[in-house]
């Protein structure tokens, strides 16, 4: 029951400790002597790896130590007695540090009594002060400081220099020690100078590091797999096993029988390798023991280590239930608060109901129907009850053949598992989770097909878009869990980024266009067109025309806007359209680049990125910060649709004709670029004879390079002028540059102009062959286009030699790209594992789990960027104007926006990708800047 | 001792709390001395601030004034730690 399920009790401390052989043996349930495993007739061998009282693994057996069948008994571990004793590779540090801390023969701390006392103090104090790590700083300078002393001060005795070879190898001066005469002496340190070294000698002393028996673990840890054929297949762990016992038994006959030195030494070596490679099959220093098929084994560290380890992948990350994944599409209906799921995912998916007084008869009713109830005329799907679950906990599955017995049987306290329902609320994610906003609560809404569908305003702040991404739904499963999804995590909650203050959702690519179309300068529509628009967004009365003309009735596109904006709205802003730089009014508004919303009327300038764009969105910005969440939603929800409607009236697209300039324009194009070429051909000239004056810092050959790249740079540039020049507004591909739909006017003028001078780490290109590029140049050759330069654009095509260079500028983009997201994912995982616990109390300070203070208060303010005006908690101007109702010039208004704005791109909302998954985006190729 | 960290423009100011004042700070805060961030003895800013105070004991709490991007000023205190 969910009442259960408080804190019984808290886990104050943990302490790790050292099993020592005693210990070992006591809880041994038998003790493994041979070899082999199973018998002729498939029976476990008694003393072998297998014997079953080490626990069961088939069905039908019981366990002899503790008679449970398969699922009862835990398993038992044995043990195996070594012949000789062999170093723990786990603890290799700690011996080493423990042979140089201590005298080769009375066993003493190399420290004064005097020394001893001192550092045991400060270990106390630190104890008090809190701080775990600091107190192994402190054990750490003392073993230090022990090492460094020559003599015993107790016994007298000379200290000779103990050196790790490693792994497992100690050497004195050079003479090796056996793992007996290293455990000899560990046994003489007195436990009370193991307490200044930081360890407790009541549960480790540190001969126990040396082991003389080793565990073996239960067969349930090891099970062995029964082939198809027949054959068993054995566990790495037990494979490794049958190593160490067959080298302990040859080792044992062999010292026995009174070997030479030689051979038991070696013996001795091997059964040490075998128990390092049980523990650690990836110790530095030794080869891996390998399966017969040359797989490394998996041994125990293996089996706990790294992303597919036991933590990782086990402990960290479970797999649950009552979720689903599949393909994502987009559905523009929607509401930015839903997601559509499927009727296939619906049906598996449920949600658990209590039975109570108020709902009996209902709930009786769904169980009736079965699981696929089939759905009445007008309606395609009602839910239908996967599973019933009785008061004593037994759970019934619902068919279509004992529904209505099962429904019978339904009686207050019971639980019935109902599918999903259109509102039910769901969480939606979809990885890398690197924001919180990368997993929001939608509400449900059953639909056909197969696929999860979603409003496109939400595509931001999950990265997604519809090449083939899936995405990840999980139901909740109580009550709390459902209010508090609702509350903190639904997607209208989430629109304004606690990581900059702006929105992240808000239109993308034809969502802008739309809106542009709709707005820009007079655009007007017929009373059809309207009405199709209006439609969009569910508005049945037309309001009244704006513009009569010849007898024609029509409506302006900002007045349609300004329906969907609250009545009390007012805002200035630039358009995104508007032209780089300082500009005069007058210019602004020759471009309708100037809006200027009053009293929830747009009087002028466009609607585009800069309005109700995702990340830039200013009246998104705006409508979510003073307005709230729901009305935010439903802005967002119909500046979209209106958007769209207006999209589809005018019709929209995009060609390669829309790079289309005339002849002259080509011509021009041609001349400047050759007047470029030369130029950068008379510097090469002047550098040859020397006459090319240096720049201060820089070198003459840097000089040369840098002109000439300023050079080809400004040729590009003008290239680029020229083109657009003959690129209206009305061309569909600078619509979508301008409006910030998509595209740049970079990308433009590389299309119809140039593409312009490619680059290597910033430099011209260079490398290749000696002294050039490419074979079609001259050695030595400094020229534009020896070194990179593409004259062409990318609707002209471009040389073969043009397109070598081109490729090997792209190509640094890619390798960037690689690089950049694998130390980002790496980055990010370190950093979130830094942070995840610390949070924010009551009082305004942060702190982390031990309730130390991490900071004094919030971010030093104690302020939520998602609720701050621009980082400051009151928008003060805002307030000013509200209530004197004085309106600042719009020059000073913008001045103030260009203060503040972080000048953020969907580049920087999402620049990290794990190493999990690398998705390479159509990146821009790479060419300069 | 070759400069004062002190007069790097990047190191706060950094001042040595009086034993009531500390006892005021942790009772403002509602802690203990345990749950302050730590300092450690041998960081070049207790070594200038030994010149002036002589010893500082262990125990002892800093306070940090800080020129925040946020907050303009930021306070923040310290407990100076062994080693």
């Amino acid at each position: 029951m969910m009442a259960a399920r408080g804190v019984t009790k808290r886990i104050r401390a943990i302490r790790f400790a050292l099993l020592s052989p005693d210990e070992i043996r006591r809880m041994s349930a038998t003790k493994i002597i041979t070899a082999d495993t199973y018998d002729d007739d498939g029976f476990p061998i008694d003393m072998g790896l297998m014997d079953s009282h080490l626990g069961v693994i088939e069905p039908g057996l019981r366990c002899k130590t503790c008679g449970g069948k398969v699922d009862d008994c835990p398993g038992h571990f044995g043990h195996i007695d070594l012949a000789m004793p062999v170093i723990h590779v786990g603890y290799v540090k700690e011996l080493k540090k423990l042979l140089q801390a201590t005298c080769r023969r009375c066993g003493r701390l190399l420290l004064t009594k005097q020394q001893a006392e001192e550092f045991r103090d400060e270990m106390e104090q630190m104890e008090e002060l809190g701080g775990e790590q600091d107190i192994q700083f402190v054990t750490k300078e003392t073993a230090r400081e022990a090492t460094k002393r020559q003599r015993c001060p107790h016994c007298g005795e000379e200290q000779q220099k103990v050196t790790l070879d490693k792994p497992t190898t100690f050497r004195e001066s050079g003479h090796k020690l056996t793992p007996k005469e290293v455990r000899e002496r560990l046994e003489r340190i007195p436990n009370e100078d193991l307490r200044v070294l930081g360890i407790n000698p009541d549960v480790a002393r540190p001969e126990w590091m040396i082991l003389t028996a080793l565990l073996v673990p239960p067969v349930t840890v090891r099970p062995s797999i029964t082939l198809e054929s027949g054959d068993r297949s054995e566990d790495d762990l037990t494979h490794k096993l049958v190593d160490v016992l067959r080298i302990n038994q040859r080792l044992r006959e062999n010292r026995d029988a009174g070997a030479p030195q030689l051979i038991v030494e070696d013996l001795w070596e091997l059964l040490q390798y075998h128990v390092t490679t049980y523990f650690d099959n990836q110790t530095s220093g030794i080869p891996p023991a390998r399966h017969r098929s040359g797989r490394p084994l998996k041994t125990l560290v293996q089996r706990l280590k790294g992303k597919e380890g036991r933590f990782r992948s086990n402990l960290s990350g479970k797999r649950v239930n009552f979720s689903a994944r599949t393909v994502i599409s987009p559905d523009p209906v929607l509401s930015i608060n839903e997601v559509g799921v499927p009727v296939e995912a619906a049906r598996e998916l449920t949600v658990p109901i209590h039975v109570q007084s108020y709902n009996l008869d209902i709930v009786k009713e769904w169980v009736k129907r079965g699981t696929i109830p089939a759905a009445p005329v007008g309606e395609f799907y009602i839910p239908g009850v996967n599973y019933v679950i009785r008061s004593d906990g037994r759970r019934i599955r619902v068919t279509d053949k004992n529904a209505e017995a099962v429904a019978e049987t339904v009686e207050i306290g019971y639980i019935v598992e109902r599918q999903l329902v259109d509102g039910d609320i769901v969480l939606f994610n979809r990885q890398p989770s690197l924001h919180r906003m990368s997993m929001m609560a939608h509400e449900v809404r059953v639909m056909p097909h197969k696929t999860f569908r979603f409003n496109l305003a939400v595509c931001p702040p999950y990265n997604a878009d519809f090449d083939g991404d899936e995405m990840n739904l999980h139901v909740l499963q109580s009550e709390e869990a459902r209010a508090e999804a609702r509350v903190l995590m639904r997607v209208q909650e989430h629109i304004l980024s606690p990581r900059f203050g702006g929105p992240v959702i808000g239109g993308i690519h034809d969502h802008i266009t739309g809106a542009f179309l709709l707005t820009y300068k007079d655009a007007k529509f017929t009373k059809e067109e309207t009405a199709f628009i209006l439609s969009k967004i569910g508005v049945r009365d037309l309001p009244g025309p704006a513009v009569k003309k010849g007898g024609q009735e029509y409506w302006t596109g900002k007045q349609l806007f300004s329906m969907i904006l609250p009545k009390d709205l007012s805002l200035t802003f630039k358009s995104s359209i508007a032209p780089k730089g300082l500009t005069s009014l007058r210019e602004l508004k020759d471009e309708d680049a100037l809006v200027v919303i009053k009293n929830g009327d747009v009087s002028s300038g466009t609607i585009d990125e800069n309005a109700v764009g995702a990340f830039k969105g200013k009246i998104l910005d705006k409508i979510a910060r003073d307005y709230g969440p729901d009305a935010a939603r439903e802005f967002i929800d119909k500046a979209t649709k209106l958007a769209i409607g207006a999209i589809m009236v005018r019709g929209f697209t995009t060609g390669i004709d829309d790079e289309d300039i005339p002849e002259e324009a080509k011509k021009q194009i041609a001349e400047v670029l050759r007047k470029a070429v030369a130029d950068v051909e008379a510097l090469v000239e002047r550098y040859k004879r020397g006459e090319l004056e240096q720049m201060p810092g820089r070198s003459l050959e840097e000089t040369l390079e840098v002109e000439a790249m300023k050079t080809l740079g400004r040729a590009r540039d003008q290239a680029g002028q020229i083109a657009s020049k003959h690129l209206g507004m009305e061309n569909s591909a600078v619509i979508m540059a301008r409006s910030g739909a998509r595209g740049s006017m970079l990308n433009l003028s590389q299309m119809a102009g140039s593409i312009g001078q490619q680059a290597v780490r910033g430099e011209r290109l260079s490398r290749g062959y000696w002294n050039r590029t490419l074979p079609h140049f001259r050695k030595g050759d400094l020229g534009a286009e020896a070194k990179g330069f593409v004259r062409s654009s990318y609707k002209s095509g471009l040389y073969p030699t043009e397109y070598f260079f081109h490729a090997m500028g792209g190509r640094e983009g890619l390798v960037d790209t690689a690089v950049r997201t694998s130390r980002s994912g790496y980055m990010q995982r370190r950093l979130i594992n830094a942070l995840e616990d610390l949070k924010v109390k009551e009082d305004g300070t942060v702190r982390n789990t031990g309730d130390t203070i991490i900071q004094f208060r919030f971010g030093e303010d104690g302020v939520d960027p998602s609720r701050s005006i621009q980082g400051k908690p009151v928008d003060v101007d805002d307030i000013l104007q509200e209530v004197l109702g004085e309106e600042p010039s719009w020059q000073e208004r913008l001045r103030e926006q260009e203060m503040a704005s972080y000048g953020l791109t969907e580049k920087d909302m999402n620049p990290e990708v794990s190493d999990e998954e690398v998705e390479v985006e159509e990146e821009e190729p790479g060419t300069e800047e | 001792m070759k400069f004062n960290v002190l007069q790097h423009r990047l190191v706060p100011e950094h001042r040595l709390l009086a034993d009531d004042e500390a006892e005021r700070v942790l009772k403002a805060l509602r802690i203990t001395k345990d749950q302050l961030p730590k300092i450690k003895k041998a960081d070049p800013v207790i070594q200038v601030l030994e010149r002036v105070h002589g010893p500082i004991a262990e125990g002892r709490i800093i306070k940090v004034t800080r020129i925040s991007e946020t907050a303009g000023i930021s306070e923040a205190y310290r407990l100076v730690i062994g080693r």
